[in-house]
């Protein structure tokens, strides 16, 4: 099989300013930034630290390879995705691709409110990189896809959330490049939209063309991918089984001590107008322990600072509980029937969950803010906020233990003789 | 799949600092992208709006109308056998058109902000897609122009066809100041604030409500410096024809300006593009 994509030693480094949390500038910092530099230049550098996202990255993708990139918050995996899909240059190193690369960093790319479903499939596959004649071609398929057919000449502001992310993850699913490059867009969508995405890319894989799949969940790689690459700080850590690799991953997650949540790296594609800068876990009167016992309720408590009164926007929050694969989600935004309102400075929110009855394993959490809006906004999303184990767990109280029981629902038998 | 045939081959190689060599072929690969965006741009602008189109023809109107006023009734500056509204409205569409396309164009990258940080494609296609949609609206209030013609019964001489030509350069100037403002204004916001104030300072400095013989003649070489100059009084060379003379080294001088800002323009929003997504 011929190779299809060798890197060869890349690297992006990226000038992170502590000042400004915005990474354009105006005239007027230019200008102040040469005059305090003038005035004393011996702390010039100060301001700026350098950060390098990517460093001495070398792989190799074979025609037909299905990888997945796999490694924690900042650990360069989008960085790594944008440099391959051309959406950035790398600051050493070089890439050679050979065929045409599809990027879906996100689904719905380009969608524009107040075109109809209709515009926005042509208008999206172009964004994509499809010909008109290939929409064209496809079109029909794409609109039986999304199940969208009665409301194709609607506006897609009239689309209620879910339409909406059908109809774009339709477009996608309609790629035919030879390189599919896709990040973690199937985190979101209810459960069996994300099935049915599983399922596409299956197909996609099984026909031989070279997929790259970044996720956080297991099982999706399992199925996806014959091979993973394991990120860390910018580096790779592993390259071959996925196995393998997802145990070195957990090892990497459950070493890590005391998370700096403010200062941990954040995707660059949030707004960070509120930002989530605590995390506290509390179960049995201790506060984030180590193991917990998932048959007592669990208070979770978020600590948010927002820049400005986040008052009108709708905001929501949401948790997700995995171990390998997506186990819960909590939206506040439709638990609570009304928007979360934040005040200028610090917000606790706090959640509280009866109790999860888990069974043993390790189980990692992510928080995100997002605008509850589509497309889907972040202000600030922290993957792998909290990990815990559950280690000992006995619903029925026999000591024995549960087998593959992922979770345990609390209920009764009897028996009833005729009526 | 059938379109993946014999591309397999082409080999492209992402390294830093190197432009692309086959960039201006993408740019012929991304073309349906380029015309999607304009497509996109032109329906978005008309829809909600009760009288869609109409706005093209009265904004342009009305300004003709007061220039006319304020110009040619008040200040009685010379016409050269031309009706003044004449000569004010072969001058309002090409900056009209400059003005529109100018700040549409410089503000584009950042407005699609969300594109440029999750897809590939030559950035240029963005603020020159905004530029044809203005070229739309320029068709339109052309119309104006053509009825204008007919009420004062106005017959152009040959020179009409050499009309193209300085559209043309009404285009290479709104894309060349674009493609300066809009990788400007990725990086430096204040860009947002400069722009509407060169489009209304430059109303008043341009020959739109006057002709540019007004301007005493060891003068006009400083007068030519604006760009903007040789579209508008080429415009009004090519439309009124006999009665309207240009002159010549303000022309070239300005015509030369107008180039220079075009070809650097490129090279800096080339220059500027790769880092787009980075600072966005």
């Amino acid at each position: 099989m011929t190779t299809i994509i060798t890197a060869e030693n890349i690297g992006k480094k990226y000038i992170i300013g502590h000042q400004s949390n915005e990474r354009y500038s105006t005239i007027r910092d230019v200008i102040a930034n040469k005059f305090k530099g003038l005035l004393n230049s011996s702390k010039k550098s100060i301001e700026h630290e350098e950060f390098w996202a990517l460093k001495n990255i070398n792989f190799e993708i074979k025609q037909g390879d299905r990888v997945g990139i796999i490694g924690r918050n900042g650990a360069g995996k989008s960085t790594l995705l944008k440099v391959l899909s051309r959406i950035t240059e790398p600051t050493e190193g070089r890439v050679k691709v050979k065929g045409r690369v599809a990027s879906l960093l996100e689904v719905g790319t380009g969608f524009h409110p107040e075109l109809t479903g209709r515009e926005n499939i042509f208008l999206n596959g172009a964004i994509l990189g499809m010909s008109k004649n290939e929409i064209k071609r496809k079109f029909d398929e794409i609109v039986a896809f999304s199940e969208i057919e009665r409301f194709l000449d609607t506006p897609v502001k009239r689309y209620s959330s879910g339409m909406y992310v059908r109809l774009a993850f339709a477009v996608a699913a309609h790629l035919e490049p030879e390189i599919l490059v896709v990040d973690e867009v199937l985190a979101v969508g209810d459960a069996q939209f994300q099935q049915k995405c599983l399922g596409k890319m299956e197909e996609v894989g099984k026909e031989g063309r070279t997929v790259l799949f970044v996720s956080h969940n297991l099982s999706s790689i399992k199925a996806l991918c014959d091979e993973a690459i394991l990120l860390h700080k910018g580096n790779i850590k592993y390259k071959g089984d996925v196995t393998e690799a997802f145990d070195r991953y957990s090892n990497i997650l459950n070493s890590k001590t005391n998370v700096d949540i403010k200062n941990i790296k954040r995707s660059s594609d949030c707004t960070l107008n509120a930002k989530i800068v605590d995390f506290r876990l509390m179960s049995e009167g201790k506060v984030n322990p180590e193991n917990i016992d998932s048959t007592k309720p669990i208070k979770i408590k978020v600590k948010i600072e927002a820049k400005e009164d986040l008052i009108k926007e709708n905001i929501g929050i949401m948790l997700y509980l995995r171990d390998t694969c997506q186990i819960l989600t909590h939206f506040s935004s439709s638990h609570w029937h009304f928007p979360l309102v934040l005040k200028k400075g610090e917000n606790i929110l706090s959640c509280e969950i009866a109790s999860p009855m888990l069974s043993q394993g390790r189980y990692y959490l992510d928080c995100l803010l997002y605008y509850t809006c589509l497309p889907r906004i972040f202000l600030d999303k922290v993957n792998d906020i909290y990990s815990f184990s559950v280690t000992e767990f006995d619903p029925y109280g026999t000591g024995l233990p549960i087998g593959e029981l992922k979770f345990y629902v609390p209920h009764s038998w009897k028996i009833v003789c005729g009526e | 799949m059938e379109c993946s045939a014999g591309k397999t081959s082409d080999l492209l190689i992402i390294e830093a600092g190197k432009s692309e060599k086959n960039y201006w072929l993408d740019l012929i690969k991304y073309r349906e992208l380029f015309y999607f965006l304009a497509w996109r741009d032109i329906l978005v602008r008309y829809k909600q709006t009760v009288i869609g189109v109409l706005w093209v023809l009265i904004r342009p109107f009305l300004t003709m109308v007061v220039f006319t006023v304020i110009f040619g009734n008040i200040a009685k500056l010379p016409s050269d056998g031309v009706p003044y509204p004449l000569l004010v409205f072969s001058a309002m569409l090409p900056w009209q058109f400059f003005s529109t396309s100018l700040t549409d164009s410089s503000n584009s990258i950042v407005a699609n902000a969300n594109m440029i940080s999750k897809v590939y494609f030559p950035r240029i296609i963005v603020p020159a897609s905004s530029i044809v949609v203005n070229l739309f609206d320029f068709a339109i209030s052309f119309s104006i122009l053509l009825s204008m013609m007919v009420f004062y019964q106005f017959i152009p001489s040959w020179k009409i066809i050499t009309l193209p030509f300085f559209i043309l350069l009404a285009v290479l100037a709104a894309l060349g100041m674009g493609l300066w403002f809009t990788a400007l204004n990725v990086k430096y916001r204040d860009f947002r604030f400069i722009i509407p104030f060169i489009v209304q300072f430059g109303l008043y400095i341009s020959p739109v409500g006057f002709n540019s013989s007004v301007i005493p003649e060891n003068w006009r070489l400083l007068y030519s410096l604006n760009p903007m100059v040789c579209v508008i009084d080429g415009f009004r060379w090519a439309i009124l024809g006999q009665n309207i003379s240009i002159h010549v080294p303000g022309f070239i001088l300005s015509l030369v300006l107008l180039l220079m800002i075009f070809f650097t323009g490129i090279q800096y929003f080339r220059k500027t593009e790769r880092t787009f997504a980075d600072v966005i």
